[in-house]
């Protein structure tokens, strides 16, 4: 029986016989579902319907088989067989891979643009079987800005590309200005990002306690920096709080404030921010908070003071056992109890809040992985210099247990980007949200899939750009050891 | 005494702040509570919840008491989380070994997969499968039988129910057959150290697992049947299925979207796992004479799940909780029911999220502390 069909086992000796079957039996059914899935046309239609259906199957497995000749000479047709003709598993997976991406290609096209309805300002134009863009085109604004007015959007706009520039300066820096980039970008341009923010987009009385917050931390980083290594755990354990109820309670009075008022400007209050512009607020805040916050904790961790110590295990591990969005509930239903009657805190304020403290907790336990990678000998190393515990983590064990944890960073704050959207969980709509109420207005039903695909593509974007800076700051940062 | 100023003075500091922050708010929360006249108390879990809830797996009705409607919300957040956690392994395993496929096309299809979903907020991923994809599924008037027992509609996905006479026989035949399984895997491996004599475990356990439960239906008197879904009119052009078992579209979507998006996740352990196994290892493996078959299953698996495990489980626990994401698209989850409606009810915030966050955090807890003991156990005992 073997010796009979043998001739049909394909080798080297009668290879083009082979090839030129082969490749024409896969060529064929490749080309039938080729035009199967474009032009609709079946090439294998006077077959029954059940075979006609596997033909394609059937005959490029056969092709491939003639084709899986080892070692023949020809560069391109080894290189096919290494990479998907390896064994008839492998060949038919390929195949089918092939003709799923052949028969899903004409549907997503004609969806996207071909059928697809660009033009017009209303729903009477989107009559089309394809997505209907107009419908992305007339809620742009509100996808973007969410219920801040139209008028005053530009204020949002001019915020953002300030920041942008000014965030970019870091790439422009001669050598001479290289070392001041640290402290610019950990405290000055957290601090004018917070005031164009504060100035410019609310305008109004929304940040107050908060201000008084931001206001007290940074300038007590500032003056921290002067403080002798001995007492700055005191003294970061005290003055800020001293500094912000001494801000609070005894400098501003409320009728002193017409901080937030540049004339001209109206106030928006918090409630109508929204939309993708809200997105990037909430990540920029929480990102910039969390990360100082997680540093403290995982340094809390691994202190050999045992209160400190357990007190820092029981935050992390407090934050990394429960869901966001109770924590969002937390906030929204809990946490004003806790505080005095008189003592408002703006909801987007408190959201920032449970959300940094939140993936503090995360950035904690990914700084902690870098702190025990490094080798003892480091710690030593520096302690026989002399250092003390902060000048020791500032200068030898931070900068290079960071370095070794920019994935997991990176990591936690795409989680980050990504868990925006739950704010809704506290009224505060962002462009998930505004698609979920974009999609309920009358006038515009059955449109949730154009939506939703929309802020994909926009959440695609910004997580992909996210993860492949990360790589590359890695990569840039990797010392070989 | 040698404790010096120098140890005690931070932590000592740390404390009274930490003190400080909490005494500050109880001291508010009285205050406030004193104002607004809610008292502090837990009595209200027996009382009648009176308000219904639309998917449960335990019998419930309004006029069961909130602690019920705990027991209800937890139940059908493990539901979800428990299909969620089987759909994500299965889909995870496979992405993540074609992500080590040799075949160039099933590679990158595997990157395709895993770099989509995993970029994409979960939120989003839920709200695009409850309120558009599903949206797009028949009416139940028109949906086409799936095998002729099934029916996937707008109004969930309908199959039919196992109806079963001496269930309970049947259970203990099933458990029956595990204990004989493990008792013989023992059994062999101890035979096998001592005597070097290899036993088809393999073959005994599937024997044991499916004849146990066969003869449970020949002579112990289980029997089994279907109820298959029956279409029903309720008005002119409200159509509904009656009988078999209905799953809300919430859970399909709920279910879709977490084992997807987790799978991502998953596959990047398994990916890295298998390739954390040196490739020396499975020379040397080969060299001695094993077959691919033992040369995978006896040296490379068990190194690689220990570098699998403790990741995935990580994954299981942020599966369990996004699955409190349910609240999104009402599906009435231990967030839902409790800490929306039940709070919504009672008005009492501080008792009800902390029992909801308690709840979360004693399952992590609990897995963690099981992961930490699991990871001790596994680890490669240096000499």
């Amino acid at each position: 029986m073997m010796s009979k069909i043998n001739f049909l086992k394909p080798d080297k000796s009668n290879l083009y016989t082979f090839l030129y079957i082969g490749s024409f039996l896969f060529f064929f059914s490749v080309l039938d579902v080729l035009f199967n899935s474009f032009f609709s046309l079946n090439l294998t239609g006077f077959l029954p319907s059940f075979l006609s259906f596997l033909f394609p199957l059937i005959l490029g497995f056969i092709g491939l088989y003639f084709i899986r000749i080892e070692l023949s000479g020809i560069k391109q047709l080894d290189l096919l067989n290494k990479h998907i003709n390896t064994n008839n598993f492998n060949a038919i997976l390929s195949l089918l891979i092939i003709f799923i991406i052949l028969k899903s290609i004409p549907p997503i096209l004609s969806w996207f643009f071909i059928d697809a309805s660009f033009a017009g300002d209303s729903k009477d134009v989107c009559t089309g079987t394809g997505a209907c863009w107009t419908y992305i085109k007339v809620w742009m604004r509100r996808f973007m800005y969410g219920m801040y007015p139209n008028g005053e959007q530009w204020r949002i706009n001019l915020s953002f590309i300030a920041l942008a520039l000014l965030g970019s300066v870091g790439y422009f820096a001669t050598d001479r200005f290289k070392k001041y980039l640290t402290l610019y970008y950990v405290v000055i341009y957290p601090f004018i990002a917070f005031l164009f923010i504060f100035f410019f987009i609310s305008g109004g009385p929304v940040f107050f306690d908060f201000s008084y917050g931001i206001i007290a931390a940074i300038l007590s980083i500032i003056i921290g920096f002067f403080i002798p290594s001995k007492f700055k755990f005191y003294y970061f354990l005290v003055v800020p709080f001293a500094l912000y109820i001494l801000l609070k309670y005894f400098i501003f009075y409320e009728e002193l404030i017409e901080l937030g008022k540049l004339d001209g400007l109206n106030w928006v209050e918090t409630g109508a921010w929204g939309g993708l512009s809200l997105t990037f607020i909430i990540s920029f805040f929480c990102l910039i908070f969390c990360f100082p916050i997680g540093m403290a904790f995982a340094l809390g961790r691994r202190s050999g003071f045992p209160l400190i110590r357990y007190i820092s295990i029981g935050f992390i591990e407090f934050w990394r056992g429960v869901p966001l969005i109770t924590v969002l509930f937390m906030s929204a239903v809990m946490f004003p109890m806790f505080l005095p009657a008189d003592f408002f805190i703006d909801k987007l304020v408190r959201c920032i809040i449970a959300i940094s403290l939140f993936e503090a907790a995360y950035v904690a336990e990914v700084i902690r992985g870098g702190l025990q990678a490094l080798p003892r000998g480091q710690y030593e190393a520096a302690k026989s210099l002399g250092m003390g515990y902060w000048r020791m983590h500032i200068f030898v064990i931070l900068p290079q247990a960071l370095k070794l944890v920019i994935p997991g960073i990176a990591n936690t704050f795409l989680a980050l980007v990504k868990d925006t959207p739950l704010i809704f969980v506290v009224g505060l709509l962002e462009i998930v949200g505004m698609l979920n109420l974009a999609k309920t207005n009358p006038e515009w039903l059955g449109f949730a899939m154009e939506g939703y695909v929309f802020a994909a593509i926009i959440f695609w974007i910004i997580c992909y750009a996210m993860s492949k800076y990360s790589y590359n700051l890695e990569q840039k940062y990797k010392t070989d050891r | 005494m040698n404790f010096k100023l120098k140890d005690i003075g931070p932590q000592l500091m740390t404390v009274i702040a930490v003190v400080l922050v909490f005494g500050f708010f109880t001291y508010n929360a009285q205050v406030n509570m004193e104002n607004r006249g809610i008292d502090f108390g837990y009595g209200f879990l027996s009382q009648e919840s009176s308000f219904d809830v639309q998917f449960s797996l335990i019998e419930y009705d309004g006029s069961h008491s909130y602690f019920r409607a705990y027991l209800v919300g937890l139940l059908n957040t493990i539901l979800v989380s428990v299909i969620g956690i089987i759909l994500a392994t299965i889909l995870g395993v496979i992405v993540g070994i074609a992500r080590l496929s040799p075949n160039y096309l099933i590679n990158k299809f595997a990157a395709f997969y895993v770099e989509f979903f995993r970029n994409i907020p979960l939120l989003l991923q839920i709200f695009f499968w409850y309120f558009a994809a599903l949206r797009a599924l028949p009416l139940p008037q028109d949906a086409e039988a799936i095998f002729g027992i099934s029916f996937l509609t707008i109004k969930g996905l309908f199959v039919p129910a196992f109806i079963w006479q001496n269930f309970n026989i049947f259970f203990y035949s099933i458990v029956a057959a595990i204990i004989a399984i493990i008792v013989i895997r023992i059994h062999s491996k101890k035979k096998q150290e001592t005597q070097g004599k290899q036993t088809p475990v393999l073959l005994i356990s599937i024997g044991l697992i499916f004849i146990l439960p066969l003869l449970s239906f020949l002579i112990g008197g289980v029997r089994l049947s279907f109820e298959v879904p029956v279409l029903k009119q309720l008005a002119t052009t409200s159509f509904i299925y009656e009988g078999g078992v209905s799953l809300p579209p919430e859970l399909i979507a709920l279910a879709l979207s977490l084992s997807l998006y987790t799978a991502t996740f998953i596959a990047e352990c398994v990916r890295a796992g298998i390739q954390g196994v040196g490739k020396g290892q499975k020379e040397a493996a080969a060299s001695i004479g094993l077959t691919p078959n033992q040369v995978l299953k006896l040296v490379v698996m068990p190194q690689a799940l220990r570098i699998i495990i403790p990741p995935t489980t990580n994954q299981y626990l942020n599966l369990t909780k996004n699955s409190s994401l349910a609240a999104a698209i009402a599906y009435p989850d231990l967030v839902l029911v409790f800490a929306g409606t039940a709070l919504m009810q009672t008005g009492k915030a501080i008792e009800i999220v902390s029992i909801t966050m308690f709840t979360y955090l004693s399952l992590s807890i609990s897995i963690s502390l099981f992961m930490n003991w699991y990871n001790n156990k596994i680890a490669i005992q240096e000499k």
